[in-house]
């Protein structure tokens, strides 16, 4: 693992798997779009408004998806104290906390129609607001401390306690049966809809996790310059510094 | 040597906890200002939502719970950043106590002399509130079984804030969806007797998640206060 930790390497393979990453991206947004909008069948309930769940759907696993992905990301910066860890928390964080608001946001829009109401304090709905507040808390204790190091190992702490939402979220709609529909994809016993809607949700799922991984790349990268600029900038300083204690 | 460590160990844990509870007790400590910003916050609602009685009675466990997590958050920021800021927090650390153990007093501490007076007065409240009679007593039973997870959970937060300067704000974002667990299960149980269920599955429910909130809380407190004292 520490083969990576050297941000020069790691900048090297950033630059290897983005291309192919980028290219992705669009090629399953356009099929995923495409399946989900024109060639995908109504459902026989809802309409044209199931079209929703291929963006909702994939964004709320997502949203859980990159919480782990900071989680273990945390946990390895506490643990090994992994150089590169801390910076990929504080990457996927706000990536983590725009799929969930999107998942909140297009779920609200299709529960309108659908529901008759916006909001329900339904358990999922409830598990998954707690979810983007704790992405809004890590943020919040990154910003909050000068020392970087420090900031960054206090908010890692906060993201593994939150890790207790994630069974939370997933067993939501099992244990209190409410408006949200119970999973029919990731289920022991197969998926229960239709292989004409799961061929659009996967591809679309696909598409999101590429995009992540275009986007957290990118930021990794851009937190790897950030650090780099901020030791040279300290370096410029005691440089001046030197010198008019020389010319002093 | 043996024998003296031997005394050390509960006699320094019990003076820590007792100089807590002093301390919070005492003037400027925070519990009364916990106590006395329960019942005003509480009594506010009345004046809000208008007097009728049966809307009162309606939304009297969720409110009064509600609060007692407000007041819970409002008399932390103080809990280790007192003795973090004149550096006795060190020397407790350095004591055969270790942090695990400083942190566990301190939380006894704040849980005996603040979390748990709020679920003594909460029938007093649920009188002004016109909180039914039957279930006064899944009130106190779901807070005194909830409130330990308010002092744990409320312990990290304010940990992880000790070393940020006016954290306090920043303690409400950290803390109140943690607590949210906490508050379903605990008002589950007032409004099962409210409307004449049982209540003894919330209450289990809520006991799980104070057991959760001791193992997490403990370990992620001290984890935080270690960071701070690097």
């Amino acid at each position: 693992m520490h083969r990576f930790a050297n941000p020069a390497q790691f900048n090297r393979l950033a630059d290897v798997v983005l291309p192919w990453a980028i290219g992705l991206t669009v090629l399953l947004s356009v099929a995923g779009l495409y399946y989900a909008l024109f060639s995908s069948p109504p459902d026989y309930q809802q309409g044209e408004s199931v079209r929703v769940m291929y963006v909702h759907v994939p964004a709320a696993w997502m949203g859980m998806f990159v919480y782990m992905v900071m989680a273990a990301a945390s946990f390895t910066a506490l643990v090994w104290r992994h150089p590169l860890a801390l910076l990929a928390g504080k990457a996927a964080a706000p990536i983590g906390a725009i799929f969930t608001a999107l998942a909140l946001i297009t779920g609200m829009l299709w529960g309108k129609p659908m529901w008759g109401t916006y909001w329900v304090w339904d358990g999922r709905l409830t598990s998954v607001l707690v979810q983007f507040f704790l992405y809004l808390g890590y943020m919040a204790l990154w910003q909050a401390m000068e020392d970087e190091e420090k900031a960054g190992r206090a908010a890692s702490i906060l993201a593994l306690v939150g890790v207790v939402n994630i069974p939370i979220i997933k067993f939501s709609v099992d244990w209190w049966s409410t408006l949200h529909q119970p999973a029919s994809v990731m289920r022991l016993d197969g998926p229960t809809i239709d292989g004409a809607m799961l061929v659009p949700l996967f591809l679309m799922a696909a598409a999101y996790q590429a995009y992540f991984v275009v986007v957290f790349l990118w930021r990794m990268k851009l937190e790897i310059n950030n650090r780099k600029l901020s030791v040279m900038r300290q370096a410029s300083l005691q440089n001046t510094e030197t010198q008019m204690e020389v010319a002093g | 040597m043996s024998s003296m460590q031997t005394v050390s160990h509960g006699s320094v844990f019990f003076s820590l906890v007792n100089r807590d509870i002093k301390l919070a007790w005492s003037q400027g400590g925070g519990s009364l200002l916990a106590i006395g910003f329960f019942f005003i916050a509480v009594s506010l609602f009345p004046f809000g939502i208008g007097p009728e009685p049966q809307v009162l009675a309606r939304i009297a466990p969720g409110v009064i719970w509600v609060v007692a997590l407000l007041s819970s958050v409002v008399s932390l920021d103080r809990l280790y950043q007192a003795d973090y800021e004149d550096g006795s927090l060190d020397d407790l650390a350095l004591s055969p106590l270790g942090m695990l153990g400083v942190a566990t007093a301190k939380v006894l501490a704040h849980w005996f002399s603040t979390t748990l007076p709020l679920a003594l007065a909460a029938p007093a409240l649920g009188i002004l509130l016109n909180l039914p009679d039957n279930a006064y007593g899944p009130l106190v039973a779901s807070l005194l079984i909830g409130t330990p997870a308010l002092s744990l959970i409320g312990s990290v937060g304010a940990a992880l804030t000790v070393a940020v300067r006016r954290g306090g704000v920043l303690m409400f974002l950290l803390i109140l969806p943690l607590y949210v667990p906490t508050l379903i299960f605990g008002v589950g149980a007032v409004d099962a007797a409210v409307t004449m269920t049982d209540p003894l599955p919330h209450l289990a429910l809520l006991g799980a998640t104070t057991l959760i909130a001791f193992v997490v809380g403990l370990f992620a407190s001290v984890a935080a206060l270690n960071l701070a004292m690097e």
